[in-house]
C-alpha cells in the first residue's frame, strides 16, 4: 500500500480525465508525468530510478510545493520499449494542463522524443544519457543533458587512469580496452576516447558485446590474449554483472576496470558481491549516499508515514534512487527558476520551464538547502550550454556498497566543446535547422 | 435479413469477379473508407493519431506484406524486422544523399532496397522448407542488425549509429502534423492493400497458393517454384520495407538499429497468425490485436479496477496486461486456429442465414 497515494492520483486522473481539471484541481498544480520501466528486462535499473524520481516529487509536495504550486504526479509504464515510451508521452502530454518537461530514461525514447519535443514545447531532461551533443543548447533547444553527458564520463575515466599512472603523459603506449554494449548508448564514448587516444598516445581497443550482453566469452578471450592495462566497461543491465563474472573467471583484476555510470550502481554489482571488489565506475555526479540530507528527509517525511514509493526504505540513498531524485530536483529547480521570472506561485508552461532550465543557477548554498550538498557540485546553465557542469567522480565497489574514491575530476572543456559543437552542427545540417540567435534565447 | 445477396444478379463476368460481389459489402467498405478518411481526421485527438492510429496503420501494412509471404506462399519468415530495417535505412540514405529527392520517391526506393534484400535472403527457400526456412530467414535478421550497427556508411558515419530524418514534405506541403502523417500512411495502406488484394486474386496469387498447398503438385502442373517463391519474397519484402520506411519516418522520426530487432519480426509473425493466414483482412485484425490491445488493456485495467473501488499500480497493470494478453492469444488460437479473419467470415455466414437458420 506504499504506492497508494500515487495510485490514487492515477486512478482519479484516469477515471476523471482532463475534465476534472476544474473544481478541486483548479488550485494550481504543475503536472509531472513520469515515464518509468518497472517491468521488462531492465526493471532492476528502472525501479530504483522511478522510486527516486517520484519520492523527490512527493517530497516537494510535502515541503509545500514550488512556491505553493503542488505537483501532480502520474506514472506511465514503458517497459523500456521505444514504441511504448512514445505512446506514454503522447498519452500524457496534453493531460491536466499539459506536460512541460519529460524525463525519458531510455536512449531509444530520447532519440524519438527529441523529434517531437520542439512541436510540443516540452523539455527533455536527460541526466547523463541520450545524445551527448545535445548539450549544445543553440541547436538542441529542448534537450537538457544536465550535470554531465557520456563524454564527460569517459573523459573523467581517462583522467582517473592517467592520475593513477602518475600523469596523463604516462598513458603513452598503454593499452586500454573499451568493452561496450553494441548500441548507440555503448558507442557514445568512442569519439571521445579516440580523441584522447590520439592526444595521449594510448592504444584503444574496441570490443563490442551484442545486446543484451549475456554472451561475452569471446570478448574476454580477447582480453585474456591481449591483456590490456585497463578495461572500460560501457554496459547496461545484465551485461555488467556478466562482465564482472567473466573478469573473475579470466582473472582480470577488477580494480583495473572502470564502468560507465550505467555500470556503476547496486543492481550491477550486488549479485557479484565480493568478486567485484575494487571495481570502479564513474559517478556522474552522484554515488550512493544514505546519509545525504535529502535521503534522510525522504525517510523521515515519506517512509515514516508510509507514503514512500520504494518497497523498502533501504533503497533510499542507493545510486539509482539518488540519481532519480537528483533528476527530479533539477527539473523542480528549473520550474522554480521559471517562476522567479514569470510569476511566483503560478503554473508554468512549456516555454517558461525551458527558460528556467536554461537559466539554472544551483549554488552550493542552494544545494545544501535542498539536501543535495555533497551529492552534486554547483551547476549553472545558459542558453548555449544545456549541460551546466563538466564534473565527475570515481566510485569504487567495496564488496558491499559503492563509495566515492576520488576527488572531483573536471572533464577537459577544450576537448569536449569542439566535439559537442561539431556533432551538433552535423545534426543541424541533417535536419536543416538554424541555430538559435540571442533574441530567441530571451524568450 | 439485411445481409443477403438474393436478387443481386450478375450479368457480366466483370461484375461477377469484383472484389466485393455483394452490395452490402460494398456499402460497408465505402462507409469504412469514409470513416477512415473523413470522420477520423475530423474527430480524433492528437494522442489517438500519434500513439494508436499511425502505428496501427503502418503495422497493418507490414502485416499485409508478411501475410503475402507466409499466408499466401507458405514461406515462413522470421526476417520481417530486417526487411523493415532495410526499407527504413534505404529510404533514409536516399533522402540524405540525393539532394532534392521527393519523399515519395525515397520511400519507394527504400521499398526497392528491401525487395532486393528480400530476394537475396529468399534464395534459400528454393532448397529448404518450413521451419528450416524460418531459421534461414533468421539469418537475415541478424545480418541486418549487424550491418546497421557495424557499417557506418549506412548511418552517414554517425558515431552512435542512430539516425534522424529531416522534416517531411510532400509537393511543398508540410507533413509534420499528426493528421497529415496519418492520412499519408493511410493512403499508402489503401493503395497497397488494393494492389495486394488484386495480386492474390490473380494468376500470380494462385501460383503462390499452389506452392503453399503442395509445391510438388504445383511444379507438375507447370508452375515454376523459383519464380513463384522469389516473386512472393519480392512483393512481400517491398511492402514490409515500405512499412519500415514509414515506421522510421512517420512514427519514430529518429531511431537506432534496435528499433527493428527480432522482437518486431516476432510481433509481425504473431499478427498474421492471430489475424488469419492467407487473408488480407487478417492483417488488419492482427495489427489491431497486437498494437492496440495492449495499450487498451494498460489504460483500461486501472479504470475497471477503479469502478470496483480498487487501485492498482502501474506495475500491477503492466503485469496484468501481459498475462491477459497472453491468455487471449491462447484462447483465440484454441477457439479459431485460422485466426480472427476466419471468425469474421463465420460471423458473416451466420448473418446471411439470420434470422432463419436451417
Amino acid at each position: 500500500m506504499k504506492r497508494l497515494n500515487l495510485a490514487l492520483a492515477c486512478a482519479v486522473v484516469a477515471a476523471g480525465g482532463a475534465l476534472t481539471a476544474t473544481g478541486a484541481w483548479a488550485q494550481a498544480q504543475q503536472y509531472m508525468p513520469v515515464l518509468s520501466y518497472r517491468t521488462g528486462p531492465y526493471a532492476p535499473n528502472g525501479v530504483p530510478i522511478a522510486d527516486g524520481i517520484v519520492d523527490y516529487l512527493k517530497l516537494v509536495n510535502e515541503r509545500g510545493g514550488i512556491n505553493g504550486v503542488k505537483l501532480l504526479i502520474e506514472e506511465c509504464e514503458t517497459q523500456y520499449d521505444t514504441a511504448r515510451s512514445v505512446e506514454c508521452y503522447e498519452r500524457l502530454k496534453n493531460k491536466n494542463g499539459g506536460a512541460t518537461v519529460v524525463q525519458p530514461w531510455s536512449t531509444g525514447a530520447t532519440f524519438a522524443l527529441t523529434e517531437k519535443a520542439p512541436t510540443d514545447k516540452i523539455s527533455l531532461v536527460t541526466l547523463g544519457y541520450g545524445r551527448s551533443e545535445s548539450a549544445d543548447g543553440l541547436i538542441f533547444k529542448w534537450n537538457f543533458p544536465l550535470a554531465g553527458n557520456y563524454w564527460v564520463g569517459a573523459d573523467a575515466i581517462v583522467q582517473a587512469i592517467g592520475k593513477r599512472e602518475g600523469g596523463l603523459d604516462k598513458l603513452k603506449g598503454k593499452k586500454i580496452a573499451l568493452i561496450y554494449h553494441d548500441s548507440p548508448y555503448g558507442k557514445e564514448p568512442i569519439p571521445l576516447l579516440q580523441e584522447r587516444a590520439k592526444m595521449q598516445g594510448f592504444d584503444l581497443q574496441l570490443l563490442p558485446v551484442a545486446a543484451p550482453g549475456v554472451e561475452q566469452k569471446a570478448t574476454w578471450l580477447q582480453v585474456r590474449k591481449d591483456r590490456p592495462d585497463y578495461v572500460i566497461l560501457w554496459g547496461f543491465g545484465v551485461m555488467n554483472s556478466t562482465a564482472l563474472k567473466e573478469a573473475q573467471a579470466t582473472g582480470y583484476p577488477r580494480d583495473k576496470m572502470y564502468g560507465s555510470w550505467w555500470a556503476g550502481a547496486e543492481p550491477d554489482t550486488r549479485d557479484v558481491g565480493e568478486a567485484a571488489k575494487g571495481y570502479n565506475a564513474v559517478a556522474l555526479q552522484n554515488s550512493a549516499d544514505h546519509n545525504a540530507k535529502v535521503a534522510k528527509e525522504a525517510v523521515e517525511k515519506l517512509y515514516a508515514k508510509g507514503k514512500g514509493t520504494a518497497a523498502s526504505k533501504d533503497e533510499v540513498g542507493d545510486v539509482l534512487w539518488l540519481r532519480g531524485a537528483m533528476s527530479s530536483m533539477v527539473v523542480v529547480e528549473g520550474i522554480r527558476a521559471a517562476q522567479e521570472r514569470f510569476g511566483k506561485g503560478k503554473v508554468m508552461n512549456g516555454d517558461q520551464v525551458r527558460w528556467g532550465l536554461e537559466n539554472l543557477n544551483l549554488t552550493q548554498a542552494k544545494l545544501d538547502a535542498l539536501g543535495f550538498g555533497g551529492v552534486l557540485r554547483p551547476l549553472s546553465t545558459s542558453c548555449k550550454d544545456h549541460m551546466g557542469s563538466y564534473w565527475a567522480r570515481i566510485e569504487t565497489w567495496d564488496g558491499k556498497q559503492w563509495k566515492i574514491s576520488s576527488d572531483w575530476i573536471q572533464a577537459d572543456e577544450q576537448i569536449l566543446n569542439p566535439m559537442i559543437k561539431s556533432h551538433a552542427a552535423k545534426y543541424a545540417a541533417e535536419k536543416k535547422l538554424t541555430p538559435r540567435d540571442a533574441a530567441d534565447c530571451e524568450k | 435479413m439485411f445481409y443477403r445477396e438474393n436478387g443481386q444478379f450478375k450479368t457480366s463476368y466483370r461484375a461477377d469477379q469484383q472484389i466485393f460481389p455483394i452490395r452490402q459489402d460494398r456499402v460497408a467498405i465505402a462507409l469504412l473508407l469514409v470513416v477512415a478518411f473523413v470522420v477520423v481526421p475530423l474527430t480524433a485527438s492528437s494522442y489517438l493519431f500519434s500513439a494508436i492510429l499511425i502505428p496501427f496503420v503502418i503495422m497493418s501494412l507490414a502485416a499485409l506484406g508478411v501475410n503475402i509471404l507466409i499466408g499466401y506462399c507458405g514461406q515462413i519468415s522470421l526476417g520481417s524486422g530486417a526487411f523493415m530495417a532495410v526499407g527504413a535505412y534505404g529510404a533514409y540514405n536516399i533522402i540524405m544523399r540525393v539532394p532534392g529527392v521527393p519523399l515519395v520517391v525515397a520511400l519507394i526506393l527504400g521499398g526497392v532496397c528491401a525487395m532486393l534484400f528480400g530476394i537475396l535472403f529468399g534464395l534459400p527457400s528454393l532448397r529448404v522448407k518450413g521451419l528450416y526456412l524460418a531459421v534461414a530467414t533468421l539469418a537475415a535478421q541478424f545480418f541486418a542488425d549487424w550491418m546497421f550497427l557495424r557499417i557506418k556508411w549506412f548511418t552517414l558515419d554517425n558515431a552512435s549509429g542512430s539516425v534522424a530524418v529531416p522534416d517531411l514534405t510532400l509537393f511543398g506541403l508540410s507533413l509534420e502534423s499528426d493528421v497529415a502523417k496519418y492520412l499519408f500512411c493511410l493512403v499508402v495502406l489503401a493503395l497497397v492493400a488494393l494492389a495486394a488484394k488484386n495480386l492474390v486474386r490473380g494468376a500470380i496469387g494462385r501460383e503462390w497458393m499452389a506452392i503453399r498447398d503442395m509445391d510438388v503438385a504445383a511444379a507438375v502442373i507447370g508452375i515454376r517454384p523459383m519464380y513463384a517463391k522469389l516473386s512472393a519474397f519480392a512483393v512481400s519484402s517491398f511492402i514490409i520495407g515500405l512499412a519500415g520506411a514509414l515506421w522510421g519516418f512517420f512514427y519514430l522520426g529518429a531511431w537506432e538499429p534496435s528499433a527493428f530487432s527480432l522482437d518486431i519480426s516476432l510481433k509481425l509473425l504473431f499478427m498474421v497468425i492471430i489475424g488469419g493466414l492467407g487473408s488480407i483482412m487478417g492483417a488488419f485484425f492482427g495489427a489491431a490485436f497486437i498494437v492496440v490491445l495492449p495499450i487498451a488493456l494498460n489504460q483500461g485495467l486501472p479504470r475497471i479496477a477503479g469502478l470496483f473501488g480498487h487501485q492498482i499500480t502501474t506495475t500491477a497493470a503492466s503485469h496484468a496486461e501481459l498475462m491477459i494478453f497472453g491468455a487471449l492469444i491462447v484462447w483465440f488460437l484454441i477457439v479459431e486456429p485460422h485466426g480472427l479473419a476466419k471468425l469474421w467470415s463465420t460471423g458473416k455466414q451466420k448473418l446471411r442465414l439470420w434470422p432463419f437458420p436451417h
